[in-house]
């Protein structure tokens, strides 16, 4: 018996890393690329050269030369990103609401429509709106990409916050309507605190569909004033014309990482829930 | 894009028009009736004041861009030369349809799709089921690595693998050059083969997770009673698999597969870094895109974004229909 434990445990051991390989060596890969000194690029190994390892890539993009460039995507990034996971947010809370709690005609609809922005195709809406944005003068702006990040943020919030919605024990509401409170001051005052973790989870996955668009990103924007980082990325450059800006481009990876991992780390119980919960019942 | 699997909001635990008719059982029943129909009104009344902003802008975003996208797709229309925008009916769509590219461009696409899926699904399957048998505390840690990928940027992890094969940059070529056809300069993205294999790499990468924490969301739906009266009955593991477990979660793997093979049809940003679309990896997103952004044919670029819309709406409706999956559930059972 103890013999088959320890063979266990071995052999759970060694699942254990292989999955932590699969989940962690792109990062790590790119991590060490971002060390490495522009000379060190082509030695073809994993690792700088030792004695190499220099933090100048970090330097570049923080404080020097590609800094206005990298600075500025960071702070669309987040300002955009936010503001497009808030407002999906308020707004997915109060149709999930009246999805989970209220009976009104077209309530399947609302949700028949929210799947089908969904699997919309993102490029199926870039290229009017690309149009539609040099018109009117969205183009280039953060409205111009806070509104289309909505077709991404708003109905994965919907479909989240509902489900979550179910789980929350309605007969506290009832219990306030009972001590006459209204529809509304029953909402407000006995389902919003229990509501906001559900709330809470469902802004964290919003936020990363929309830290992760490029499509949007690199279509919708021309210059520093609203391009995110992912497509600022793929407009990088060198410190010079013969320098490839491999460094410059990990080490900002690495830093808009950074935020993913502090989220997993703090919430992954919480994400997974609001990944699945209640996913596919039979 | 990750998608949310819809989950089906529940029936309210007690429906809410029940409550007045039985508070009001004692009165006429005239009465009854209006205070009836006035609760539904008011509550219907807000029920749209509630779902409607977010509706309409569900509209506002996609609707009205791809009727735009119909309208201008008629037109022969260059931003360059707006004074000669002409009308040409379905003229674009005769172009794209006669052109190898489009064909091309369409294998690649569904090519991707459907060699993604399938690894994803088994590797999806592998991971769920370590984290279902794995202890409580290893699960913590297993899970939390496996969100990495989830919440990490594509763009991010393109450029991870891209570097990694890359022959200035990469090590692979260093590491792997026992391998027959892997030498110092074997280029990865010179080759339509080697280029999409690497594509496809990144893609599984960071999607996986998302499958596999589905399917770990339908293993617990599967009654662990079956389960066991098959282990008492002797079945072996595989048995187990395949007539008891996956049997239950059909539901789960469907609506899993069906959602990453829609995602999958859109893929764009790994392509994008990695080739931009050269040797022959260019996919149906990045036609859209190279027609409209970077060449300013509007028209042109309308007629593919409509094409690759409507591409979605046939698998979509094609998988409804030959799995019978029932994407939006009994919709609150309404």
């Amino acid at each position: 018996m103890t013999n088959s434990g320890t063979k266990k445990k071995v052999l759970w051991a060694i699942v254990t890393v292989l999955v932590l390989v699969y989940a962690l060596f792109p990062v790590m890969s790119i991590l060490a690329t971002s060390f490495k000194a522009p000379s060190d690029l082509t030695s073809g190994t994993f690792l700088p050269s030792s004695g190499t390892a220099t933090t100048s890539n970090y330097e570049q993009i923080l404080v020097g030369d590609a800094q206005g460039l990298f600075l500025s995507a960071l702070r669309n990034s987040i300002g955009i990103s936010l503001i497009a996971t808030f407002i999906a947010v308020v707004l997915a809370t109060l149709c999930a609401y009246a999805i989970a709690r209220l009976d009104f005609p077209g309530k399947g609809l609302v949700l028949t429509t929210a799947l089908a922005v969904s699997i919309f195709p993102v490029i199926s809406i870039v290229t009017p709106l690309f149009n539609l944005w040099r018109t009117i003068g969205l183009y280039d702006t953060w409205l111009g990409l806070i509104i289309p990040y909505l077709s991404l943020t708003l109905p994965i919030s919907i479909w989240t916050l509902a489900a979550f919605f179910r789980q929350i024990p309605w007969e506290l509401e009832q219990a306030a309507q009972v001590d006459g409170a209204t529809t509304w001051q029953a909402f407000r005052k006995a389902i919003v605190p229990l509501a906001a973790p559900g709330v809470f989870t469902t802004a964290i996955i919003a936020f990363f569909i929309a830290w992760n668009d490029f499509v949007y990103g690199i279509s919708l924007t021309s210059t520093e004033t609203a391009r995110p980082v992912p497509a600022a990325l793929a407009f990088f450059t060198g410190a010079s014309q013969f320098e490839a800006p491999t460094g410059a481009i990990s080490a900002a990876a690495i830093i808009v990482t950074i935020p993913v991992v502090l989220l997993v780390l703090l919430f992954q119980r919480q994400i997974v829930s609001g990944l699945t919960s209640g996913a596919v019942k039979g | 894009m990750t998608s949310a699997i819809p989950a089906p909001p529940a029936e309210p635990t007690s429906s809410p028009e029940n409550t007045p008719s039985v508070k009001t059982r004692s009165t006429p029943e005239k009465k009854a009736r209006r205070q009836y129909s006035d609760r539904v009104r008011a509550e219907r009344r807000l029920g749209w004041l509630l779902a409607g902003p977010a509706f309409i802008v569900m509209l506002l975003v996609t609707l009205y861009p791809i009727l735009q996208a119909a309208f201008e797709s008629l037109f022969q229309f260059r931003l360059t030369t707006p004074d000669e925008r002409e009308f040409v009916g379905l003229g674009n769509y005769a172009v794209i349809l006669t052109d190898s590219v489009w064909w091309r461009d369409l294998g690649t696409t569904l090519l991707i799709t459907v060699v993604t899926v399938a690894v994803e699904l088994v590797l999806g399957f592998a991971l769920a089921l370590v984290m279902d048998k794995a202890l409580k505390s290893i699960k913590g840690v297993l899970r939390t690595a496996i969100l990495v990928p989830y919440g990490i940027i594509t763009v991010v992890s393109a450029f991870a693998w891209f570097y990694a094969f890359d022959i200035n940059s990469g090590y692979v070529n260093s590491w792997f050059d026992w391998l027959p056809g892997i030498d110092e300069n074997t280029n990865w993205f010179a080759q339509t083969g080697t280029a999409l294999f690497v594509i496809m790499a990144s893609e599984i990468w960071k999607t996986t997770p998302f499958i596999s924490l589905l399917l770990l969301a339908g293993l617990a739906q599967v009654p662990g009673e079956l389960t066991e009266a098959a282990k008492v009955d002797g079945a072996t593991w595989w048995e187990q698999m395949s007539r008891v477990i996956i049997p239950n979660m059909k539901a789960a793997i469907m609506v899993a597969v069906l959602f990453r093979a829609l995602d999958a049809f859109r893929i764009f940003d790994n392509v994008f870094i990695m080739t931009n679309g050269a040797y022959g990896t260019e996919v149906l997103s990045l036609l859209a895109y190279r027609q409209s952004i970077s060449r300013l044919e509007i028209g042109l670029g309308s007629a593919v974004s409509v094409l690759l819309f409507l591409c979605v709406l046939i698998i979509s409706f094609i998988a409804i229909r030959l799995f019978k999956v029932d994407l939006a559930g009994t919709q609150g059972g309404k």
